[in-house]
């Protein structure tokens, strides 16, 4: 697949969410590609849809109308056990919050998505080093996360997304718990995984900063999107 | 999988409090349980001691009907009865109300002779034999006295009033683990010969004769014919077996078992209810890592895994412990209650039931958890929209 092409494709993409008797539409009919090798930061007030967007191309969330195509294949059309083995293979994700298990250490976390994958421990462990090492951090690889700052836990799960090689790394708001300096520390380690290792990164921010590493920024308002809003494509 | 094993394991103990205590109610709740089971198994002990080839004939009224010991002899002459021995329940007092423990009048020879699974040292069944004030005693029985041979035992009679004075002279011991070794016995033909004396009414009577049968399949045939033969007589008699004479006697007391029962199964309903708040609670602030890993594409099997591991881990460690403690407490139990319980033993099923209970605890504790954790959508769990 060469640069160029799409690697994400939606299309008429509709989502709303049920409180009750009460519909709350949070995405309407929303069509937009992303190119391969792509970093994509997607920004909007709190409720504009922008991390459902994001679960909806990560496959953790269902549409409820339109499609979204991975690398060419529709992922709305899988059952939940395919979508679990589609991610496990092709999305990397960082959350906000982490995620980490935290009675695994960092060594066991990011080896955790390899263990799906069949490969040796003894492959295993060179990938979880080798990931480890991107992230700068081999010499803590036994800590537990309680013993690892904010920063070091946002990197030890940027190791475990990146471990298993995946199609596409999905980010939401992996700075909205970070102070500015390991925010910025992590921002350069995601910018440097777009330009070193050509990963198509899509991230969700509230922060300015951080959506400025990206090549392109698509803001999201009332589950829209606004193409009125000045674009910033580097 | 073994990652899984490890995150389970490490989860299991991550509260360490709260799973202290969830495995202290189980063992607990364990204890309780094998204890309740063995009073009903203890209970129902003289069943299972009962033999195949003893009959029982009684008064076909009641049990508190006597019947005349005339009819030994025509019993032993019933086609297929091997020979008859007779006991009478005495009910005397020895020292204070307090000290119960059964005591029967018997004729020695012959009730030694059925009853062939209790062991007296020779020399001590010729004394007895000997002496019509002579008694035997179950060793556990004397033990709690501190009876020795030759020690003057004196029982205060209620059914049989007066003041009745015997010799111990032999101890008995059960060869069988199911044996009661509480029983006082003496030879009927001392208490027969006071009451000639003193209430000539109620002498030459039998509380019930054991019938020893030559072969147990014939046991049905010799209990008719033996009943057939005193039908339209004064006191018309009712013969079973031992086991059925047995039962006969506990469902009397069956109110208290049904309790029992029903009280063990409230125990089981209490330790369901304790691991599934646990297991529900444990769930509940999981919930952000178990959608963590279905995100990073752990299937629905791996996260049952996780929560019915658990649960299965915690119950049968209280398990283990409750099972591990139910010994020594019985051992404590038994020897409190020794006079309402001969032989309070902890049986192989009791525990089979313990562990069996447990398993099946742990299992259900965990449906209702593993259901919504399997269920729950991956975005919702994760606790964010934008």
């Amino acid at each position: 697949m060469g640069d160029t092409d799409p690697i994400v494709q939606l299309r008429n993409v509709s989502k709303s969410y049920h409180r009750g008797n009460l519909v709350v539409p949070v995405l309407n009919n929303i069509t937009f590609e992303i190119a391969n090798g792509e970093f994509l930061a997607l920004m909007g007030p709190s409720g504009s849809g922008k991390s459902t967007l994001l679960n909806l191309i990560a496959g953790i969330d269902k549409v409820d109308s339109g499609s979204v195509e991975i690398g060419g294949i529709d992922i709305t059309v899988m059952s939940e056990t395919d979508l679990a083995h589609w991610r496990a293979a092709n999305v990397g994700f960082i959350f906000q919050f982490y995620n980490l298990m935290p009675v695994l250490t960092a060594y066991e976390n990011v080896e955790l998505p390899l263990t799906l994958t069949g490969i040796s421990r003894r492959q295993r462990r060179e990938h979880v080093e080798l990931a480890l090492k991107v992230v700068n951090l081999s010499h803590r690889m036994d800590h537990y996360p309680g013993q690892l700052s904010g920063g070091e836990q946002q990197r030890v799960a940027i190791a475990r997304a990146v471990v298993t090689d995946p199609t596409i790394l999905v980010a939401d708001e992996p700075t909205g718990d970070l102070d500015r300096q390991s925010a910025e520390e992590i921002m350069d380690l995601i910018d440097g995984l777009n330009r070193q290792l050509r990963k198509t990164i899509i991230m969700v921010t509230h922060d300015p900063r951080a959506a400025k590493k990206a090549h392109v920024i698509r803001h999201l308002d009332k589950g829209v999107l606004d193409d009125t809003h000045p674009q910033d494509t580097l | 999988m073994i990652h899984i094993l490890k995150i389970l394991f490490r989860n299991t103990f991550r509260h360490k409090l709260r799973t202290g205590l969830t495995v202290l109610g189980i063992c607990i709740a364990v204890l309780a349980f094998g204890l309740l089971r063995t009073v009903i198994t203890t209970w129902y002990m003289g069943v299972e001691a009962s033999s195949a080839n003893r009959l029982w004939t009684r008064n076909a009224i009641s049990l508190m009907f006597s019947l005349p010991i005339a009819y030994q002899e025509k019993i032993r002459q019933v086609e297929g009865v091997k020979f008859v021995s007779h006991a009478s329940w005495f009910g005397g007092i020895y020292i204070d109300e307090k000290n119960f423990f059964a005591q029967f009048a018997v004729e020695p020879a012959t009730y030694m002779e059925a009853y062939s699974e209790y062991y007296i040292p020779p020399e001590q069944k010729a004394a007895l034999l000997r002496d019509r004030k002579g008694a035997v005693a179950g060793r556990k029985l004397a033990a709690r006295y501190g009876w020795k041979i030759g020690d003057v035992i004196t029982l205060k009679g209620t059914i049989y009033p007066g003041t009745w004075e015997f010799v111990l002279r032999a101890i008995s011991r059960g060869t069988r683990r199911d044996a009661d070794e509480t029983v006082f016995s003496f030879h009927w033909d001392y208490l027969n010969e006071t009451l000639k004396k003193t209430a000539p009414a109620r002498a030459d009577q039998v509380g019930a004769f054991i019938v020893v049968v030559k072969n147990p399949d014939t046991a049905a045939d010799v209990a008719s014919r033996i009943d057939k033969m005193f039908k339209n007589s004064l006191a018309e008699t009712l013969t079973e077996t031992e086991k059925a004479f047995v039962l006969g006697f506990i469902s009397m007391s069956q109110a208290i078992i049904t309790v029992i029962q029903l009280v063990s199964f409230a125990v089981i309903a209490i330790i369901l209810a304790v691991v599934a708040n646990t297991m529900s609670m444990t769930a509940r602030e999981r919930r952000s890592e178990h959608a963590t890993l279905k995100t990073l594409g752990f299937g629905g099997f791996r996260i049952a895994t996780l929560i019915f591991g658990e649960s299965l881990v915690i119950t049968m460690a209280g398990c283990a412990l409750g099972i591990a403690l139910t010994f020594p407490v019985a051992q404590v139990f038994g020897k409190v209650m020794g006079q309402y319980f001969p032989s309070f033993n902890v049986t192989g099923e009791t525990i089979w039931l313990d562990f069996i209970t447990s398993i099946l605890v742990g299992l259900l504790a965990a449906v209702i958890p593993t259901w919504q954790a399997i269920r729950m959508p991956v975005a919702e769990g994760l606790r964010r929209i934008g």
